[in-house]
């Protein structure tokens, strides 16, 4: 009796095995990839606006504190996107003239805001409140990363639930002192460990326990 | 009604394809769910979003002229005259007193208050020296001018609240209570650039005399 297989069978049934099992993982894998990269979490992407605003000049070239701006990051849910009316309080004078803060001037003309794009946006299903984080001690880099490098915004964080959970089950290492929330470079100082945020967490009333309740970021 | 012969087989084989096929399709798509983003953008807005409806674009409405608010956003201390709070007059003259306590908490409020908003232009000092009007802002006036040491404090307040000259209003962004604070704190620039060292408690005599060495 004939042989009813080419020998050529054995490899190929082993490759659609390994391909059976390999097949759908490589594509969850992918998956997983897909999701956590740039292309998916935005990071380091720089956004078209309607004006070149930079940070870096901002912030670190004239030292303006981030409350300056985004005035109501200490008490609202919202860090406060400042009104073209913050802008004109230096540039009615300065670079009164330049044809860049154009679209700042026709706004403030037309009482119409400018239209930023939003750089850092959280799902609609997720609560999340500045003041809180800003209270208990989370300084803005840690989330928003050096902006005062930045000249134009961008993403520096992926802003997915693995990231925040990341912090809300051990927000230690990254509190620090209230005064020195929006303090860029700020390091902690040598030899105190964690000392000082495990110090602050009792201090601000943060209960690391409950800061991974489902109810904390979606309600 | 299906012969069992191989063509029969195959037959069925490929019947049952297409929802092979599905159940891969929907096992793949579950396995994207992760990426999937439709309850991202739920049909609401968010603080700051745009919206077609209305002239200038923007979904937030800003208030009616003569609004009264229900609840105190802004969380006003309780003061004995809230008029003089909000308007830093007393009896329609600019008021010379403060409608907070002026102790040492006030001050650190109003000098934390004053690095943010106002160093801008008037410097760490209130000097009129600060890094905007380096880069061209009109200079505004040093706090020692003898005009303002003896200005009544409600005009700070009001300044902080109108505007003044090339100075817009910061009333949006410094609540009264702060700008009070911030007066005050205006009050202690005056009083620290004419010091003298004898003013000083013997402990920070000390550390001044040291710092000189």
């Amino acid at each position: 009796m004939p042989q009813v297989f080419h020998p050529s069978a054995n490899t190929l049934s082993r490759v659609v095995l390994f391909g059976l099992a390999a097949g759908p993982a490589a594509l969850l894998g992918t998956m997983m990839l897909l999701v956590r990269s740039p292309f998916q979490t935005q990071v380091g992407v720089v956004r078209e606006q309607p004006v070149q605003f930079s940070h870096e000049h901002h912030v670190k070239g004239l030292g303006i504190d981030c409350r300056f701006c985004h005035s109501s990051v200490e008490t609202s849910a919202s860090a406060g996107m400042p009104p073209t009316h913050t802008c004109m309080t230096c540039h009615s004078q300065i670079w009164s003239g330049s044809p860049m803060l154009e679209p700042v001037r026709a706004s403030f003309k037309e009482q119409k805001p400018l239209a930023w794009t939003r750089v850092h946006d959280v799902p609609d299903f997720v609560y999340f409140h500045h003041g809180v984080h800003v209270q208990k001690g989370v300084g803005c880099a840690e989330c928003h990363g050096r902006i005062d490098n930045m000249p134009l915004a961008w993403r520096e964080k992926p802003l997915t639930m693995e990231w925040c959970l990341e912090c809300h089950r051990n927000p230690e290492p990254r509190l620090r002192p209230k005064d020195e929330v929006f303090v860029m470079d700020w390091t902690p100082p040598e030899g105190s460990g964690l000392e000082a945020a495990r110090e602050a967490n009792p201090k601000s009333h943060v209960e690391v326990g409950q800061l991974t309740n489902c109810s904390i970021c979606h309600r | 009604m299906n012969p069992n012969t191989p063509q029969a087989r195959a037959r069925n084989a490929a019947a049952r394809r297409p929802g092979r096929l599905a159940a891969a399709v929907a096992a793949a798509l579950l396995a994207a769910a992760p990426g999937c983003t439709d309850m991202y953008d739920q049909p609401r807005y968010e603080p700051y979003e745009a919206s077609p409806l209305f002239s200038n674009g923007a979904s937030a409405r800003t208030l009616v002229a003569g609004t009264v608010p229900r609840d105190d956003a802004r969380r006003l201390p309780a003061v004995e005259d809230r008029d003089l709070l909000l308007t830093g007059l007393k009896d329609g003259q600019l008021s010379k007193t403060s409608p907070l306590a002026v102790d040492a908490e006030l001050l650190a409020r109003g000098r934390q208050r004053y690095n943010i908003f106002c160093t801008p232009c008037h410097g760490q000092l209130g000097d009129g020296r600060g890094v905007i009007v380096q880069r061209g802002f009109s200079p505004p006036p040093n706090y020692t001018d003898p005009r303002l040491v003896e200005a009544p404090l409600g005009h700070f307040f009001k300044v902080m609240t109108e505007g003044h000259g090339a100075m817009y209003s910061f009333a949006a962004r410094v609540a009264p209570q702060d700008r009070w604070a911030i007066a005050a704190y205006i009050r202690a620039l005056q009083l620290s650039q004419g010091a003298r060292p004898a003013d000083l408690p013997a402990e920070d005599q000390q550390k001044l005399e040291g710092a000189g060495k």
